[in-house]
């Protein structure tokens, strides 16, 4: 099992409690929890479902690598955080 | 004349209201406060009103509220399809870096014709065109405008992509629209979106070399307008001028006469006299700031063959108000004007520009100034 979490920011425009799921990727745990909240989804992913270019994935602390198709594992006990990324000054 | 008017902001969205015998105007209502909305359209067809949100980290989402702007509900944001396998990919021609199959900005939101319920237009970034039947339920890109090949040669002005800012339902025949790009010129289409043709001739790019003044498909139109009553009269504020056209943007006439500045981003024009328009000059892209340190209005009564410069009750000295594209509006009456600046400032008239009132010098940038009519 997965727990996902999200960043605070995001609640003020969609409820995303944290979720314990399944999933070997992080696509795989995020489609989880996007299955039961579509209009999540939209919020962290684009259109094709890639991570939108603001937000960071982490894993165990580590920032994903493949933003297109999600394809990081993601071990049992994992702890997977859907962030804003910081840009700008 | 109109008593309600919508200011989207990068703040927030804005309602105000007036009461009779020239009561002033009241921000009687706030929605998305803290959120960008980059354009909004108040349905007169249904009381529906719809707004564009752009979440810097979220994505661009839409909302609409059935009751006038007092509940809204999130619809689906018009999302773009795939590319085809093994496409090469889109590259701007300008800045060549990837143009995106991706919803990047809301930049036009349209009301169908009279005898199209529920059937709205949508401009974006990075330059598609999209329908939706069913106010916004779901969303279809206008794939035979964005199939053009000429759409190879768009790129965006001040945005990293191209954009599609102005949409024109003609109200004889809703098949008819015509729309533009900055920088990508105007599009006709007589069928409803099936078909579509280029139709900038006798518009000048000054940015791009000799050789490619002229090509219709690499104009900058910052705004696109016609008048209700007389839809073959359409005025176009372009980067480097103003365009008027009497034959349905078949043909584009350059005025270039404009005091103080031919360069600005807005114009309107009368919803019953073709030959009245307004525009707000600034100086062009060296300094992008009003001419002199003065906000003006200009307005033309003859087609563009001599313009008036109101001034009275707007700032004259040390004024760096910007009036983005979005941000000019005339009512139905044609006697009510609003404008507001990127600084802010948001300015009312009675009288078809003869004086003006400030209604705030304190609202975050404005994007979209309208009336509901």
């Amino acid at each position: 099992m997965v727990r996902v979490s999200f960043t605070a920011n995001l609640q003020r425009h969609v409820a995303c409690p944290p979720r314990t799921v399944e999933g070997c990727t992080v696509r795989e745990a995020l489609a989880a929890v996007f299955a039961e909240n579509t209009r999540a989804a939209g919020y962290v992913l684009d259109e094709h479902g890639a991570l939108r270019r603001h937000m960071i994935v982490f894993v165990n602390g580590e920032a994903i690598q493949d933003r297109a198709t999600l394809s990081d594992p993601v071990a049992d006990g994992a702890e997977v955080y859907v962030m804003q990324a910081l840009s700008g000054g | 004349m109109s008593d309600r008017l919508y200011v989207a902001t990068r703040k927030g969205l804005f309602t105000l209201e007036r009461g009779s015998g020239g009561a002033p105007w009241r921000i009687c209502r706030t929605a998305f406060l803290g959120d960008q909305v980059t354009m909004v359209l108040p349905d007169t067809r249904d009381n529906h009103v719809y707004a564009a949100i752009g979440h810097g980290h979220f994505g661009t989402k839409l909302h609409v509220s059935a009751d006038g702007g007092m509940n809204w509900e999130e619809r689906t944001a018009p999302a773009y399809p795939e590319p085809p396998a093994g496409a090469p990919e889109d590259r701007c021609p300008v800045r060549q870096i990837p143009i995106p199959w991706r919803l990047e900005y809301i930049w036009a939101l349209e009301a169908g014709g009279a005898d199209q319920p529920g059937l709205v237009w949508c401009g974006t970034l990075p330059g598609g065109l999209f329908t939706s039947r069913d106010r916004g339920a779901s969303w279809e890109l206008v794939r035979p405008l964005w199939d053009r090949p000429e759409r190879k040669k768009w790129f965006g002005g001040g945005m990293d992509y191209p954009g599609l800012h102005s949409i024109v339902v003609d109200p004889r025949d809703s098949r008819r629209v015509t729309v533009a790009v900055s920088c990508g010129g105007v599009w006709v289409t007589t069928d409803g979106g099936e078909s579509w043709n280029c139709r900038a001739d006798g518009m000048r790019a000054a940015y791009a070399p000799p050789e490619h003044a002229y090509d219709p498909a690499i104009q900058d139109p910052h705004r696109l307008v016609a008048c209700p009553a007389r839809p073959e009269t359409m005025w176009v504020q372009h980067h480097n001028g103003v365009f008027r056209s009497t034959d349905g943007a078949t043909s584009w006439h350059e005025i270039t006469e404009v005091p103080p500045s031919t360069f600005g981003f807005a114009v309107a024009v009368h919803p019953r006299q073709p030959d009245t328009a307004w525009l707000v000059p600034a100086i062009k892209d060296e300094r992008r700031i009003p001419v002199d340190g003065k906000v003006v209005v200009v307005r033309t009564r003859d087609g563009g063959r001599s313009f008036e410069v109101l001034t009275q009750g707007l700032p004259q000295e040390h004024a760096y108000d910007i009036v983005l594209r979005h941000c000019l509006d005339v009512d139905r009456s044609g006697d009510r004007l609003a404008f507001g600046s990127s600084t802010g400032s948001l300015w009312t008239s009675d009288d078809q520009g003869d004086s003006w009132r400030t209604v705030s010098s304190n609202l975050p940038p404005i994007y979209c100034v309208r009336f509901a009519r």
